[in-house]
């Protein structure tokens, strides 16, 4: 049976694992690969590697760091963060991310989908998308990490990318992230009822509750985890033991 | 212990470092390569799974020669995920195109009943023993991301199968030619163990 997975994301910034609250006020987490290699061993699922000041400070990714973080992990490993060509997807693939995360790009080209499921395969084409609420049962869709609106309806888009090619999504609610108040069920709910490809539910989890909430009343095939386990709260081990034992099929 | 030189084919896209990585940790000499005379020299090959079908066979037809050689010299051979499909008759992936025909059998889309690709963590029931799966257990989780699957033509070349929308070949052997769906280098320990597996059957071939 396919499990649900739970995935651990280390945002990136200045080559450090940071996390914020509403996509800001940044605290320092730790050294990428060495919580990379943590994380595996505790048995997340993938790991999701964000250099989130990449997009905002137009520069390109830390391949450095994606290369130092692949060597440690035998999970699979998303890489996203300014990613804005199809050389720079090739680039982060040749250093080791088995797929790529792409936001920004993907909104002011669409094509760059297109052509990387084509090139790539749809299994690494991985879209990004930061959803706000702007009224009720109405989000839209974000870029540059959070700082910039569209006026792109986040259900649409969701839609759109899916018949452009790309084989997963990682819905982030820029309202619930960082505030562990619990994943925004109904924005995850309508995402994954719209949508035929998998998606990765994120932004929220501040207990198990909130995780296995997210992965039984919506569709979602995977969580997201970063705060909650970064400072210590819980261990990957420890939520998907607990989530096995209330029902959930987990991997082990 | 003796450290085998494995030939990874570059098609020429994708990630092929994590495969390496993982055969490098367990002690192997992994190089990707295209280059037929690299493939002549080593102790196994690893075809390995990116790419779609199509640009995969026609990135191969310049070295396929050096594959059915290593073959009929017995030298182990691994393909992995994409690389499984491509030992197979034929693939239905922007086709039919014929594959490498070394199993017989068709490539065929998993059924449109479940999300497409199956991608992640699923479980596997083993139907058959094999050097490449000791000590892996029924119920074992490995990682899978694919839309197509190998519709292998004689039962007695699955090792292994699992369930997504209907029951499949996980992993498939004839000989020295070796398959898996799943990606054992993204498996985690579970994946590691095959992939050590592997490489003990290279050195006891050699």
């Amino acid at each position: 049976m396919l499990t649900k997975r739970i995935i651990a994301c280390l945002d990136i910034l200045s080559g450090r694992v940071v996390k914020g609250i509403h996509f800001q006020q940044l605290r320092l987490a730790g050294d990428p690969p060495a919580l990379a290699k943590v994380y595996d061993k505790d048995g997340a699922d993938e790991i999701v590697f964000l250099d989130i000041g990449a997009s905002p400070e137009g520069r390109k990714i830390m391949l450095d760091v994606v290369r130092r973080t692949a060597d440690q992990v035998f999970v699979p490993l998303t890489v996203g963060g300014g990613l804005r060509s199809i050389k720079d997807i090739q680039e982060v693939l040749r250093a080791g991310a088995d797929k790529v995360s792409v936001n920004t790009a993907a909104i002011q080209n669409p094509k760059i989908i297109e052509e990387g499921a084509k090139k790539f395969g749809s299994q690494c084409i991985v879209i990004a998308i930061d959803a706000k609420m702007v009224k009720p049962q109405k989000w839209e869709a974000y870029i540059y990490g959070g700082r910039q609106s569209t006026g792109i309806d986040a259900v649409e888009w969701a839609k759109k990318v899916e018949k452009l090619g790309a084989g997963e999504i990682l819905l982030t609610s820029m309202d619930k992230d960082g505030t562990q108040e619990g994943y925004d069920i109904s924005l995850t709910k309508t995402i994954c009822d719209s949508v035929n490809i998998p998606v990765i539910a994120s932004g929220g989890a501040g207990t198990i509750d909130h995780v296995y909430q997210v992965l039984t009343e919506t569709k979602a095939d995977a969580a997201l985890v970063a705060s909650v386990v970064h400072y210590g709260k819980y261990t990957v081990k420890q939520i998907k033991e607990t989530l096995k034992t209330k029902g959930v099929p987990v991997r082990i | 212990m003796l450290r085998p030189k494995i030939a990874i084919v570059d098609y020429g896209v994708g990630n092929l470092r994590s495969i390496h990585k993982a055969l490098e940790t367990l002690g192997a000499i992994p190089e990707i390569t295209k280059d037929r005379r690299v493939i002549q020299r080593s102790d196994a090959v690893v075809l390995p799974g990116v790419g779609a079908f199509g640009d995969a066979i026609s990135e191969l037809e310049k070295i396929s020669g050096a594959i059915y050689g290593a073959v009929d010299a017995g030298i182990p051979l691994l393909g992995v995920c994409l690389g499984m499909q491509l030992l197979m008759s034929q693939s239905e992936e922007d086709g039919p195109i014929e594959g490498l025909n070394l199993i017989s059998g068709d490539v065929v889309k998993l059924p449109n009943t479940v999300k497409i690709p199956h991608m992640g963590w699923n479980s596997i029931k083993i139907k058959r023993p094999s050097p490449l799966m000791k000590g892996v257990k029924d119920g074992d989780f490995v990682y899978f991301v694919h839309s197509y699957y190998a519709n292998v033509r004689n039962p007695n070349t699955v090792i292994a199968t699992t369930e997504y929308g209907t029951e499949f070949s996980a992993v498939i052997s004839k000989g020295d030619v070796f398959g898996t769906q799943f990606h054992p280098e993204k498996s985690g320990d579970v994946g590691l163990r095959i992939l050590r597996n592997f490489i003990s059957i290279v050195v006891q071939s050699i």
